[in-house]
């Protein structure tokens, strides 16, 4: 059974039908690209997977337990992360405080230990302290661990994100147009990086991108939608050739 | 030395407010809302302490301590009942159902412990601490509140600064949403918060009332005024600005009376904060957000 399997999942805001029938089925170790004109319902399918929408109807399945329509600190639990699309980490705190919060559910120790400042909290506080420092740097920012998380630069508050997000030692990690706003190089940065997370984790990724050549390049499966239905599916080729996403996106003759 | 009397008594009530000030500003911080209730938790922490040291004789510290957990689990059930099922609602809903339960609190205590004014006896039994060779002396409940005050604070910044627990307070505070996604429980976060505020009221209140003996239904209502003041004068979401915004609006008080006039002083209060967010609208050590446009 695939890690991720979604059926026929379906959300309508009013009277606006924003994704139906949406089909999924994520295996471990792969990358996974989602694609569509804008307002085709990418994020909005991101959202009932993480659980920051009910969907209406439809089943998501995560390793086997139903997650559909659970809370988003349920699904965090279970395994799934995410980035944003607009970087949301908290702009205030360090960058090492940043990903510490990502361990929050794997990382534990009681209140009275934190107040009392015990053996207990002083060992999983420098556990915690440990494990951020290898992800830090990982992505090579260990060295900027005390900065505020504002104070980086763009492509490095968007690695950051990833860190965060991988902190919490997800099954799936979702990556919500991870190249956006990002120049060549840093894209370019961003491509290596999301592989040596894929193969160092050995986790599943699936990422929404409008940059194609970045899609193209990195996705060993895409699915495309538009107006909150899948047209396409397949490996980047045969997406690439299909009619119905170059018309999709180049505008055609609807016949 | 009289001034240095005035002072020190000004500090010591300026910590009470202080106390209170920082349920303000740590709900206002994770839960985005004004608890207008919590002056009257104090209120119920005030009785909860006469009813067992002064009516029953229990030990004072025992006392104090059963307050704080009377005021927690009221803070945590005011919060599951009249908050929380308006989460997403307009902010002007949830301000006017906070102002609904506080004078649900007040009525409530008017019914149960009627409304003649109880006189309190004093937690704390230590003599007076004369100073400068006798010229001055400080009551022990100056001392004690001043003390006590500092060391809940550093606690209260420590926890939330050095723990995991704080961390994910933090995280709420800046974007619930991400929190969210981070694992982090919101409802369980923003109840701890109300819990820590509210058992921080039950302390002030056993503290105010030790130096200012006079319980009514209605006592926590100008203190509670006080200390929102207080928080939104040091900069509301701010623990250290909640601290200072308390003591120095004690301190203004207290000189205000002493020097200037009793009747005028609360008017000084609030035309110094009416200044202070003229200047700096965001509070002493507010945190300047920039709106993206």
């Amino acid at each position: 059974m695939a890690l991720l399997e979604v059926t026929n999942l379906g959300i309508s805001f009013g009277g606006l039908q924003a994704v139906s029938g949406f089909r999924l089925s994520v295996e471990s170790g792969h990358l996974y690209g989602l694609i569509g004109p804008n307002g085709a319902g990418k994020t909005t399918a991101f959202n009932m997977l993480t659980g920051m929408y009910v969907p209406d109807e439809g089943n998501i399945t995560l390793d086997g337990v139903d997650i559909t329509g659970k809370t988003p600190e349920f699904i965090s639990k279970a395994g799934i992360a995410r980035t944003f699309q607009n970087i949301r980490l908290f702009k205030r705190m360090s960058v090492l405080d940043n990903v510490k919060v990502g361990m929050h559910n794997k990382v534990t120790y009681g209140m009275w230990h934190g107040i009392f400042r015990d053996g207990v909290f002083r060992s999983r506080e420098k556990e915690m302290d440990q494990k951020a420092m290898e992800l830090l740097d990982v992505f090579g920012i260990a060295d900027k661990a005390d900065y505020v998380a504002s104070q980086l630069p763009y492509g490095e508050q968007r690695k950051l994100e990833i860190c965060r997000a991988l902190a919490s030692e997800p099954k799936l990690l979702l990556l919500d147009e991870p190249a956006a706003g990002m120049n060549p190089n840093e894209t370019l940065e961003l491509r290596e990086t999301v592989r040596k997370v894929r193969d160092d984790f050995g986790i599943a990724i699936l990422l929404i991108e409008h940059d194609m050549k970045f899609v193209m390049g990195i996705c060993e499966e895409i699915t495309v939608l538009e107006y909150g239905k899948i047209i396409a599916h397949g490996d980047p080729e045969t997406v690439s050739n299909d009619p119905r996403v170059i018309a999709a996106y180049l505008g055609g003759d609807d016949d | 030395m009289q001034f240095l009397g005035y002072l020190i008594s000004g500090i010591s009530l300026g910590s009470v407010y202080a106390l209170i000030a920082l349920g303000y500003t740590m709900v206002y911080g994770i839960a985005k809302m004004l608890n207008f209730a919590h002056g009257d938790v104090i209120m119920v922490g005030g009785y909860m302490v006469y009813f067992t040291f002064c009516s029953r004789g229990w030990h004072p510290l025992l006392a104090v301590l059963f307050a704080m957990a009377v005021c927690t689990l009221l803070g945590i059930t005011i919060e599951r009942v009249a908050y929380r099922p308006l989460r997403s609602a307009p902010s002007l809903a949830v301000l006017i159902t906070a102002i609904g339960v506080s004078f649900l609190l007040q009525n409530s205590a008017m019914l149960l412990w009627k409304s003649d004014p109880k006189s309190f006896t004093s937690i704390i039994s230590m003599d007076p601490i004369s100073i400068a060779g006798g010229q001055l002396s400080i009551p022990a409940e100056t001392i004690v509140t001043i003390v006590v005050s500092v060391i809940i604070m550093i606690v209260l910044l420590w926890f939330v600064n050095k723990t995991r627990i704080g961390h994910a307070m933090k995280a709420v505070s800046e974007d619930r949403g991400a929190a969210q996604l981070m694992g982090i429980n919101v409802n369980g976060i923003i109840s701890l918060t109300f819990a820590i505020g509210s058992s921080l009221a039950a302390v002030a209140g056993a503290l105010l009332l030790s130096s200012y003996p006079t319980l009514v239904p209605t006592t926590g209502a100008m203190p509670g005024i006080k200390a929102f003041v207080a928080a939104v004068f040091g900069g509301i979401g701010s623990i250290p600005g909640a601290f200072l915004g308390g003591v120095l609006l004690g301190v203004i008080e207290n000189l205000s009376k002493a020097y200037i006039s009793t009747q005028l002083s609360d008017a000084i209060v609030f035309l110094v904060l009416i200044i202070v967010l003229l200047v700096k609208p965001t509070g002493l050590l507010g945190k300047k957000i920039a709106v993206k446009v």
